[in-house]
């Protein structure tokens, strides 16, 4: 089976190419790159000028809810999300039900990706059993079912030691070790970002120190054992900083994500359009302007290696009750695109190239992934950007079987115009982009 | 008439809104100085009462408000730990208003519940505290006890001091006296005070002498027992020590001062039992003026509905 992409510009990073060029897929891999190919008896996918042929985007903070939370998403749902917001591949978080400490239910979340045979999906063991904090889980076990790093998710890995020892454990292993870095003493109870609005709104504050502190104290750690730390969805200015830091002393093992919520929202979303909408409550929570501002200059500069989405889908019932007793999280695959493009790229804070670094080559990198690249030979994930589209974010028209986003409604430049996983078509949006 | 035909907070209401009330509330005192303390105004109408936290003060005075305007009233207190998931806070509020009630008045332990209430549902909603966040008619009735001793609120100095951090009714009265122009002096230990104080408007110190140096008006705040467990004091005893309201400190006051607590009080940790039962307390007219406020708040949302038909 063979498919030309004709037209179109190849963004490719990883070798260096970027111009107008024609993709031969054959057999699943990206066969020959060139100036006007020949279809050759291959199906013609004819793209539109200015559309870019970029390697299949990955997101690697994602919550597939399966097993145990079907209600709000299964890996059929969200992979299906996943490729419709142009995710060739996935990596899920092990906060599930059971949590993802076990063989068995890497297994069983491969199994169902497969049968769903959209977006690739790369599972997340948790670092301790239970994310409990109290004991490893088995992580050379989880690494041979095919887990792609570890973290305690949803919960920081409160412990010091246990951190030290799953970066060494881990780093012996080959594998990061993401952490979901938070005090929780100092998190406490906490809703919403500790600044001004929280303050006039009565909410109980998480201070971005919370989030810093342990940033700090995981970078030592990561400096002492050699391990790779992955710092998940990271919100505060300080924490920008202490990566930055960590950088400049030449760590090139610490590594960091941002969501696109936290370099577009800042905490004025509580109070403005929808005063205590719950679908802007999310942990890390939306912080203050320079908070945001911090995120978009660390992604301009490069101190940001990835952006993630941390889609955390809940289902409707839960998101509509009291702004204190909603879950946490918004969902993020079929937003980040057209975010990304409208607030970063055609804002003129990044090019395209850096846009498909972030997204696609660095998260690759990241969780050491096949992908990110479309040197001749390699494997035919892409996806197909139409950067000048308009799309209107519309929640009830979401693939993911949660809606609770805070962009419903929104007019953003930036889509998606179709989704190759392993060189077969499973997103096209053509109808809607042309 | 009022612009909303919900009361949520203090931070919805103009200025000559909030005179309104006050001038109704002024009218309201005469019906509770009759011998038969009844008039008709909300005959036929129901008021639903829903408590989601314990309170005697604020439920009793809405009753009581209520009951004097005629209107059916229906008292539901809800017992709701963090723990319990029972029926949602949409879904009771649906069922009662099966029963068509016009008005919704609600306490609630979370800040903006009563917002996804007006936001998603029919009845008038009336926000009797909820969270952190407001307690519009303990403000009104602050600033109508207020004026009735001052004459005035502009130019007014007035010292709040007590648990800031955790107060709806600091929220709520900042506001109000803000839109009013009055000078409000906050003052806590450093531990209980809010994110950016200043930028609520309002002069920040940890020193209660400088707060209530030269104040019209005196308005302590509860300090919750269990505070010391978030590390917010160290002991009650200290607390009284050094932000207690003593009458040495009162005494720093304008020679008419008058002195205020929205309850419930705890003597000897934030107020001296002296000052509390003295001559410059007015805290039990507040408590009397409570109802006359809600009173004039029930009449004039009603008001609003009946234009809306």
């Amino acid at each position: 089976m063979k498919l030309l992409l004709k037209g179109g510009r190849v963004v490719d990073p990883a070798s260096n190419r970027d111009g107008e060029f024609d993709m031969l897929i054959d057999d699943g891999r990206v066969a020959k790159i060139g100036k006007a190919l020949s279809a050759d008896g291959a199906e013609v996918l004819a793209l539109q000028s200015g559309w870019i042929i970029a390697p299949g985007l990955i997101d690697i903070h994602v919550h597939l809810r399966e097993p145990g939370q079907e209600h709000k998403e299964t890996v059929a749902t969200g992979t299906a999300s996943a490729v419709a917001g142009g995710f060739t591949g996935v990596a899920c978080m092990p906060n599930t039900d059971p949590i993802n400490d076990h063989p068995g239910i890497t297994e069983l979340i491969l199994k169902k990706a497969e049968a769903a045979g959209l977006a690739r999906v790369y599972p997340i063991g948790a670092v301790s059993i239970g994310s409990r904090g109290e004991q490893l889980s088995e992580l050379a076990a989880q690494k041979a079912a095919g887990c792609v790093a570890f973290t305690d998710d949803g919960r920081p890995v409160a412990n010091a030691l246990l951190m030290r020892r799953a970066l060494e454990y881990a780093g012996m292993l080959g594998i990061p070790v993401v952490d979901h870095c938070e005090d929780p003493a100092l998190k406490g109870d906490g809703v919403a970002h500790e600044g001004f609005v929280a303050a006039r709104l009565g909410l109980r504050g998480i201070p971005g120190v919370a989030e810093s502190i342990m940033v700090e104290r995981d970078i030592a750690l990561a400096e002492m054992t050699g391990g790779a730390f992955h710092v998940a969805h990271m919100s505060a200015r300080q924490s920008i900083r202490a990566v930055r830091a960590a950088k400049e002393r030449g760590l090139t093992h610490v590594t960091c994500e941002v969501a696109p919520h936290h370099f577009v929202l800042t905490d004025e979303s509580l109070e403005t359009p929808i005063r205590y909408d719950t679908n802007v409550k999310m942990n890390p929570p939306l912080r203050e302007a320079a908070d945001r501002d911090a995120m978009l200059d660390g992604i301009a500069d490069g101190t940001v290696d990835v952006i993630a989405t941390d889609h955390a889908p809940h289902h409707a019932d839960e998101k509509l009750v009291e702004f204190d007793r909603a879950p946490f999280g918004i969902v993020g695959l079929e937003t980040c695109v057209p975010l990304v493009f409208d607030r970063l790229v055609h804002a003129g804070r990044i090019g395209v190239k850096r846009a498909v670094e972030l997204l696609s080559v660095n998260p690759a990198r990241v969780f050491r992934l096949p992908g990110g690249s479309l040197a001749e030979g390699s494997v035919a994930d892409v996806t197909i950007l139409a950067p000048d589209t308009r799309v209107s974010i519309r929640a009830a028209q979401l693939r993911s079987k949660s809606k609770n986003t805070p962009f419903d409604g929104w007019e953003l430049r930036g889509a998606v115009a179709a989704t190759i996983v392993g060189g077969r078509v499973v997103y096209r949006n053509y109808d809607e982009t042309r | 008439m009022l612009k909303s035909r919900h009361l949520l907070g203090i931070a919805d209401l103009e200025p000559d809104e909030i005179g309104l009330i006050l001038d109704t509330a002024d009218a309201m005192t005469e019906i509770a100085a009759r011998p038969i303390k009844k008039v008709p105004t909300l005959r036929g109408r129901t008021v639903v009462n829903l408590f989601f936290e314990p309170s005697t003060r604020t439920r009793t005075s809405f009753e009581v408000a209520e009951k004097r305007l005629s209107a059916d009233t229906l008292s539901i207190a809800i017992a709701q730990s963090s723990v319990t998931k029972g029926e949602t806070l949409l879904d009771t509020v649906r069922n009662l208003e099966a029963m068509a009630p016009d008005m919704i008045v609600m306490r609630h332990a979370s800040s903006g519940a009563p917002y996804l209430l007006a936001r998603l549902c029919r009845s008038a909603i009336i926000n009797a505290g909820d969270g952190m966040h407001e307690h519009p008619t303990q403000a009104l009735l602050d600033a109508f006890t207020i004026r009735e001793h001052k004459k005035r609120l502009d130019g007014l100095k007035i010292a709040i001091v007590g648990d800031l951090l955790h107060s709806r009714v600091l929220r709520s009265n900042v506001q109000l006296l803000n839109k009013m122009g009055a000078a409000v002096w906050a003052c806590a230990p450093a531990t209980l005070m809010p994110t950016d104080l200043a930028r609520f408007g309002v002069r920040p110190t940890t020193s209660i002498d400088e707060a209530v140096e030269g104040a019209d008006v005196i308005m302590m705040l509860r300090i919750q027992h269990e505070r010391m467990h978030g590390h917010f004091i160290p002991s009650t005893r200290e607390y009284f020590t050094t932000f207690g309201l003593t009458p040495a400190r009162a005494a720093r006051a304008k020679p008419d001062v008058i002195i205020m607590h929205p309850g419930p009080m705890n003597r000897g940790v934030e107020i001296d039992s002296d000052v509390a039962d003295g001559p410059f307390s007015v805290i039990l007219e507040q408590v009397a003026n409570g109802v006359a406020v809600r009173m004039a708040v029930l009449y004039l949302l009603a008001g609003h509905e009946a234009q809306a038909d």
